[in-house]
């Protein structure tokens, strides 16, 4: 064995903690990628269930188990013969039977593979944020959204800045202007203390009749350093204020959507993909999203998520009450300046030729002139029977501002496309 | 696996207090205090340091070297435990070639590890030279201790010492190797696609179990020769590249690779590499390593009882050893004992918790079982065992390590003790009666000799691989690949696992394959195809 001359065996500590990390990154990667489709329908399941602001989060998957196991080739349990050793025999004797556990017997070193604890039917893992929301934008190609400009609100705010002389009395600063009173005195008793030296000097050797002139000079001047006022005019300091622009921090999102028996799931689906897109694009745009929904049959009713999505109503069309109650709720809550007001609006655009027409008027004079921006989505109905453009589309035609904009969605791979439409035109401008 | 921290207590106290009243004292006196033991434990508390840690490797070091142990040169590594979830999924390789069955297995331990339903195997040791042994951060002292212990010199002295990884593995290459791999098909994602790839690789997967050779000593690993080799395959392919004769050429090149007398391969990758007849030659390097990594793990396939049952009796003995020359105090000994107990639990077969015969229980069984015959060995371990009974225990361990694979060893060793304490019984699973198994034979004497036979055929290499080899391949099969399972006792393929695996041959060979079930006989019983 060991040499007894030989050293005692080397021996290092490597530290690899602070090492990056990369090779579970690469192989996750890959797992993911294999399994897009099952992911994505799982993803697309957990989507479906998710309310519009949790969807940016990720969260839990379970995908079916088949074909995640590499195939490999073993024995089939029921042909044949075999014997196996168990531990753990508590009454049995040789010739005994014991009756065979349904689903194949176990035993033997195989098949103990620790970790691997998932059952057969499916497999769970967990998502991370980046990787939900490359799911979900899969079909919609994401790119880089934080870099895209539109609607930039500025607000005036008044910003500190710095000292100022003048001011009025309630923005004075104390601290600042003492620290200028302190400083004036040092200065001005440095100064007097100057010429009392200069005039003591001359008083050596003045002759007798300057010298009461002189004294009466230098006591004029002790008290004028004792006098010192504490604090002067040209003293007072005063907090001073400049007006800065200032992006607004805060957007409320209103989704309006058509609810009517002609909303079927597939065009709910596309709507929240929309909203969706919406959502998580103002949200990293703004600290604070505010998401309001609005749903509308002939009536229209601000609801909450669960009911705008999965409630259904069954009536007509009007969309003019609910662009009223989207007014009244604007005017409400976010009537201030703070405020980027949104309006998503989904619908399959039917409604009566004097309902659109009212509604884009009343979008165009009432909505506007408060909004960032108003988006339309049009889904058209997937059969060819009605390809002419809906009657809300054709309303809206006539609205000619740059805040505002329509476009139609067929597909899921649509939205995307559509939504840079929407907001990149801003850009260029 | 689980750590659990524990708070020893303070030891200047327990010394002094008297014994509590509700446990008895031990029936063997304490050990008493030998000469050259330690004044002060080598460190106390729950908290480690990486000055702590080499003191108890000096420590582990001596005892060991006392014993007579020989290992590779250490290097510890210390991870977080995200590293150590990296780890676990590219089968403790700190380098390998990028693929989804890896980050799948990673997915799955990550989501068990953080709900807290496990958690991490605390000891990850490669076989390589030096040998490298992970310790990771949120384990207590004792813990890193133990794995030191463990890995560091179970472990370590297993792999420098056994004879299949002295004969089927080199320590000192494959790292170089792996990452020579990894860059490899790296570099062919980016030259033919991931897809592509991931498909050859997929297909390779199916077969490692099959890219062994398992009699023959491979050639040795060097990632400088598998450069130089590539190198020189591509000058000469540029050199002689014709596109007008190129046709003639890689038909003429087929016809010559025929050999009039065929034998049989049990290395189907081996095979596939050298004779398949449509693959690029990326694809068949792929393949190539695809094999020498299913090459290196072989032996650890074989071992899995030897080498873990070693590692656990060493941790064991070597704690021990610290403990009885004071180096280390009780809470100490309680922290790891109680997680030691979980690793070498055995759940009878009945139970929810059984998942087949744990290798740590057994293997620490076997082991402890050799020394304690050659300690303090009875009438029946003298008839049992006349050549090590009573015999120096270091010795006859080291030999028990180093000459042995799990089926041999159980064959040796196995000794009608451990089949007692673990109620061994064997079930006989015939072919005529489906609804029950018959107990054939059970821990007495009539049956000692036939439940140690039938468990070390249990960890035969057959028993659970179905052999497969490759019985014809050419002009004569009309370019088929004819696979032949020889059956054992009647055990027929699982037709499914069949016809997906033949699907990923079919992808690599790019021709018919049949793979027919053969008995002893020689008399078909099934035919696959595809």
């Amino acid at each position: 064995m060991t040499d007894p001359g030989s050293p005692v065996v080397s021996m290092r500590i490597v530290d690899r903690r602070s090492d990056p990390p990369g090779r579970g990154a690469v192989n996750r990667e890959r797992f993911v990628r294999r399994f897009k489709d099952e992911i994505k329908r799982a993803a697309d399941d957990e989507f479906r269930r998710r309310s519009i602001t949790d969807v940016g989060k990720g969260g839990r998957i379970s995908i079916p188990g088949r074909g995640l196991q590499e195939p490999f080739l073993h024995h089939d349990e029921e042909t044949g013969s075999r014997d196996f050793v168990l531990p753990g025999n508590r009454e049995y004797l040789p010739g005994d039977t014991i009756p065979r556990p349904r689903g194949g017997g176990r035993g033997g070193p195989e098949g103990d593979e620790p970790g691997e604890g998932e059952s057969r039917d499916s497999f769970a893992f967990v998502l991370s944020r980046e990787e939900f929301l490359a799911l979900f934008f899969d079909d919609l190609e994401l790119p880089n959204l934080e870099r895209t400009h539109f609607g930039e609100v500025t607000l005036e705010r008044l910003r500190r800045a710095g000292y100022s002389r003048s001011g009025v009395p309630q923005s004075l600063a104390p601290a600042m202007t003492v620290r200028m009173s302190i400083a004036r005195r040092i200065a001005l008793r440095g100064a007097i203390a100057e010429q009392i030296e200069e005039l003591e000097r001359a008083l050596e050797n003045a002759d007798p009749a300057a010298r009461a002139a002189i004294h009466d000079r230098i006591d004029r001047l002790r008290r004028r350093r004792d006098g010192l006022p504490f604090i002067e005019d040209v003293d007072r300091r005063y907090r001073a204020h400049a007006p800065m622009p200032s992006p607004a921090t805060r957007a409320a999102m209103l989704c309006l959507m058509d609810v009517s028996g002609s909303m079927d799931e597939r065009k709910k689906d596309l709507a929240k993909r929309f909203f969706t897109l919406l959502y998580l694009f103002l949200e990293r745009k703004y600290g604070e999203v505010d998401v309001v929904f609005i749903r509308h049959t002939e009536t229209a009713e601000e609801v909450d998520e669960q009911t705008f999505f999965h409630d259904t109503l069954s009536g007509g069309t009007l969309v003019h009450p609910a662009l009223e109650l989207a007014h009244q709720v604007i005017q409400s809550r976010y009537a201030s300046e703070s405020w980027n007001v949104y309006v998503a609006q989904a619908s399959d655009g039917d409604c009566g030729a004097d309902d659109g027409a009212r509604s884009a008027a009343y979008v165009n004079d009432v909505l506007l002139p408060r909004l960032r921006y108003f988006a339309y989505v049009d889904i058209p109905h997937i059969n060819g029977l009605f390809n002419r453009p809906s009657d809300l589309w054709q309303s809206y035609g006539a609205i000619a501002s740059p805040a505002f904009a329509r476009r139609q969605v067929h597909g899921r791979g649509d939205i995307w496309p559509v939504f840079r439409e929407l907001f990149a035109r801003k850009a260029d401008a | 696996m689980t750590t659990r921290r524990k708070a020893p207590g303070d030891t200047a106290e327990t010394r002094e207090r008297p014994w509590p009243k509700l446990l008895t004292r031990p029936s063997l006196p304490l050990p008493a205090a030998r000469e050259g033991r330690a004044a002060e434990p080598i460190a106390t508390g729950s908290e480690w340091t990486t000055g702590a840690l080499e003191k108890f490797d000096a420590a582990l070091a001596r005892h060991a070297q006392r014993l007579g142990l020989s290992i590779y040169p250490i290097q510890y590594e210390v991870i977080t435990a995200d590293q150590m979830l990296d780890l676990i999924s590219t089968v403790g390789m700190p380098v390998h070639y990028p693929h989804w069955a890896f980050g799948k297995h990673l997915v799955a331990q990550e989501r068990t590890y953080r709900k807290g339903q496990s958690g991490l195997a605390y000891e990850i040791v490669i076989n390589t030279n030096p040998a490298l042994v992970y310790l990771m951060e949120t384990n207590t002292l004792a813990l890193q201790v133990l794995v030191m212990a463990h890995a560091a010199y179970g472990h370590n002295a297993f792999f420098k010492n056994n004879y299949l990884f002295q004969q089927f593995t080199q320590a000192d290459s494959i790292l170089d190797y792996l990452k020579f791999a990894r860059d490899y098909v790296m570099q062919c994602e980016q030259t033919y696609g991931w897809r592509e790839v991931e498909k050859v690789l997929d297909c390779c997967h199916t077969l490692a179990p099959y890219g062994v050779d398992r009699y023959r000593k491979p050639g040795r690993l060097s990632a400088r020769r598998e450069r130089e080799r590539l190198a020189e395959r591509l000058r000469f392919a540029e050199r002689h590249f014709n596109p007008d004769f190129a046709h003639l050429n890689s038909r003429s090149d087929e016809t010559d690779r025929q050999t009039p007398a065929f034998e049989p391969q049990e290395n189907i990758l081996y095979f596939i590499e050298k004779h398949a007849p449509r693959l690029a030659p990326w694809q068949r390097e792929l393949v190539r390593i695809v094999r020498k990594v299913s090459q290196y793990f072989y032996p650890q396939r074989l071992t899995k009882v030897a080498n873990e049952g070693a590692a656990t009796f060493w941790h064991y003995t070597l704690l021990h050893e610290l403990y009885d020359a004071g180096e280390v105090d009780d809470g100490f000994m309680l922290e790891w004992l109680s997680n030691h107990t979980d690793v070498v639990t055995q759940p009878p077969f009945d139970s929810k918790a059984y998942r087949g015969i744990n290798p740590y229980a057994l293997g620490f069984a076997i082991y402890r079982d050799i020394r304690r015959i050659c300690e303090a060995p009875t009438d029946e371990d003298r008839e049992w065992f006349p050549e090590i009974a009573g015999r120096p225990w270091p010795e006859t361990i080291h030999f028990a390590m180093a000459n042995f694979k799990d089926e041999s060893l159980i064959e040796q060793y196995l000794s009608p003790k451990v089949m007692r304490d673990m109620r061994l019984f064997l079930l006989h699973d015939g072919p005529d009666d489906k609804d029950s198994y018959e107990v054939r034979a059970i821990h007495n004497e009539q049956g000692y000799l036939r439940l140690r036979q039938a468990l070390a055929a249990q960890y035969r290499a057959e028993t659970h691989v179905p052999q497969i080899e490759v019985a014809r391949a050419g002009d004569d099969t009309e370019r088929a690949l004819l696979l032949h399972h020889r059956v054992l006792d009647g055990r027929l393929l699982d037709s499914d696992g069949v016809d997906a695996v033949l699907a990923h041959v079919k992808e690599l060979w790019g021709f018919d394959v049949v793979l027919e079930e053969v008995d002893a006989s020689g008399s078909r019983l099934k035919v696959h195809r595809v």
